[in-house]
């Protein structure tokens, strides 16, 4: 698995920060391609541990089923977010027009 | 319980068939939000059912509505899932809709895995998973046009931020615009009959996605799928799918692929355009939620909801079956919510069949539900003893269901009363003597000939006697006159 950190590519660094919307310079993606990389290799050397027999861990705590009752506690705060919010309009936030699909 | 098979579909050109599997996305009833003490509330005023975990503010912390999951487990039971621990996951995307820039939801651990829901119809249609999420908030778009691509800006109101949402996904086991209707019409009946959900697709607490393909007629493969998303009523879906399967059709035989991608229907054009393309499972980016733990509903909370569970509507049917009602009518009678009031009347001895005819036939109307069984019965007995014809009992009914009266005192106001065998009789001579031409026809004719004119004697008899004859009985003696 040595060669792993040959297998994350500029490209896939510019996907990643696309998906996550940060804008890299070439300079950055230079940068960080070999950072990420060494990190996945750090994984991949995990990924060589056998653990069989072992379930995995989804949660570090170990607990399960924390829950709270359906019960309305209102919050009364309208006025205040749409005070700090940059632009407002009837209540509701004014944001740049969201293009494509509307969830 | 038939499992689908492959059918040439009534929309495509021969050697095709559709291959349709929907996501049916429904708010829980819950009084507050899934996360968030929030009220989940349709309608009210923006950004007042709001509060600081379904904002996305910084340092707030999820807790898990234990109702929600409730309600949750009742759908699992109802179709049949396996229930087990779950791990609740980001979805990871930025949209305004989405203040937190994820969705919790559940991804390779969901609550509900599979299950199946069977049709009115008799078929099995297989549930892949029913697994719990939280709802976006909702932008409105404000342009010149008003539509989405020309928008000046969108406003947005989360109120319907954090409602708590269950997604069943069913498998690709559709196969006609028909058979998705009926599937989502039976969900919605069964969210509803287990109280988890209104199920009202009108105000947006029921959503359809669907997933449709083509594939030449008795093949098993799967091709490249579109999802199909803004259907806001029945009609849409069905409208949605045939448009969607014969642009598919139409693709391959100009020796071109669809593409897989999410499109949009536009009720106006009646078709579908590309949105946004289809982002690869992998894009979204799902990790386990640190913010919150696992799941493991206990075998004892799951019987116990089992127990609480209600009759499901394919249960009712089979009652209403059980009576001598078709699979047709059953699912009519039980869709009106008649079963109740059809199994009470027949308990107090009127007869099954007239009881199923008038539930199916004569009370479509809303107020069906307040007629009490007493009454109902009482005039279905007045029915079989000959009191009254099939078509009196119907007037008797329609004015019961304005008033509190018996069907006694209508039928009397009305001067209805059973017409003596021998008065009909004279009145079927005489019409007979008035159509000679007609009667000789009726006669001599093969059995179409003679059902057209058996409705012309029948109607003229009704006529004369103001539809106080009973049909039964008149096709009765025209038979033995017409034998003698």
């Amino acid at each position: 698995m040595s060669d792993n950190n040959n297998s994350l590519t500029t490209e896939d660094v510019r996907k990643v920060a696309d998906l996550a919307m940060l804008n890299l310079t070439d300079e950055q993606v230079e940068q960080y391609t070999p950072q990420l990389g060494s990190i996945l290799s750090l994984v991949a050397e995990m990924d060589s541990v056998d653990i069989e027999g072992y379930e995995p861990t989804h949660h570090p705590h170990g607990l399960v089923n924390v829950y709270r009752d359906d019960v309305i506690e209102a919050a009364d705060v309208t006025e205040s977010v749409m005070a700090s919010a940059p632009d407002t309009e009837n209540n509701q936030y004014k944001v740049p027009p969201a293009l494509g699909e509307e969830q | 319980m038939t499992k689908p098979v492959s059918e040439q579909s009534e929309h495509l050109p021969q050697g095709w068939e559709m291959v349709i599997g929907l996501e049916v996305h429904a708010e829980l009833a819950t009084e507050s939000k899934m996360f968030s003490p929030a009220k989940n509330e349709f309608g009210a005023a923006p950004n007042t059912n709001v509060h600081p975990v379904c904002l996305g503010l910084p340092g707030t912390l999820p807790v898990v509505n234990r109702k929600a999951v409730e309600y949750s487990i009742r759908i699992g039971l109802a179709l049949g899932c396996e229930i087990g621990r779950c791990v609740w996951s980001r979805k990871n995307y930025f949209y305004p809709d989405m203040p937190k820039d994820y969705q919790i939801s559940q991804y390779d651990l969901p609550l509900n895995g599979e299950g199946e829901l069977e049709l009115p119809s008799g078929l099995t249609i297989g549930i892949e998973r029913a697994h719990m999420e939280e709802d976006t908030g909702k932008s409105t778009h404000v342009g010149e046009s008003g539509r989405i691509h020309d928008a000046g800006y969108s406003l947005v109101d989360y109120n319907r931020s954090g409602v708590p949402l269950i997604e069943i996904v069913s498998k690709p086991d559709l196969r006609s615009p028909a058979q998705a209707k009926e599937y989502v019409e039976e969900l919605r009946s069964v969210l509803v009959a287990v109280g988890a959900s209104d199920g009202k697709m009108e105000e947006g607490s029921m959503r359809v996605d669907a997933n449709v393909s083509v594939r030449p007629l008795g093949s098993d493969e799967l091709r490249t799928r579109c999802e199909i998303k803004n259907v806001n009523s029945l009609r849409s879906l069905t409208r949605a799918i045939e448009y969607e399967a014969k642009r598919h059709v139409d693709l391959y035989d100009a020796e071109e692929r669809p593409v897989q991608e999410t499109r949009h229907w536009d009720e106006e054009a009646g078709r579908t355009r590309p949105g946004r393309s289809k982002e690869n499972a992998e894009d979204y980016r799902y990790f386990p939620d640190p913010d919150l733990v696992p799941l493991e509903p206990s075998a004892e909370w799951i019987e116990e909801i089992r127990a609480s569970l209600p009759a499901l509507p394919k249960q009712r049917r089979e009652s209403l079956m059980a009576l001598g009602a078709s699979a047709l009518s059953a699912g009519v009678i039980t869709q009106r919510d008649l079963d109740t009031l059809a199994l009470e009347t027949v308990e107090l001895g009127a007869d099954a069949a007239k009881v199923l005819k008038h539930c199916e036939n004569n009370l479509a109307d809303e107020q069906a539900s307040q007629l009490d069984a007493p009454r109902f019965a009482a005039l279905v007995k007045m029915e079989s003893a000959g009191e009254l014809t099939a078509t009196q009992a119907k007037t008797v009914l329609a004015e019961m269901l304005e008033s509190d009266k018996s069907p006694a005192d209508i039928a009397a106001e009305h001067g209805f009363e059973a017409m003596d065998t021998s008065e009909l009789e004279g009145l079927v001579s005489k019409v007979i003597e008035e159509s000679p031409g007609e009667w000789q026809r009726f006669c001599e004719g093969d059995a179409s000939v003679r059902g057209k004119l058996q409705g012309f004697f029948v109607g003229q008899i009704m006529k004369a006697t103001q539809g106080k004859a009973d049909g039964k009985a008149i096709n009765k003696i025209l038979a033995e006159k017409a034998s003698s």
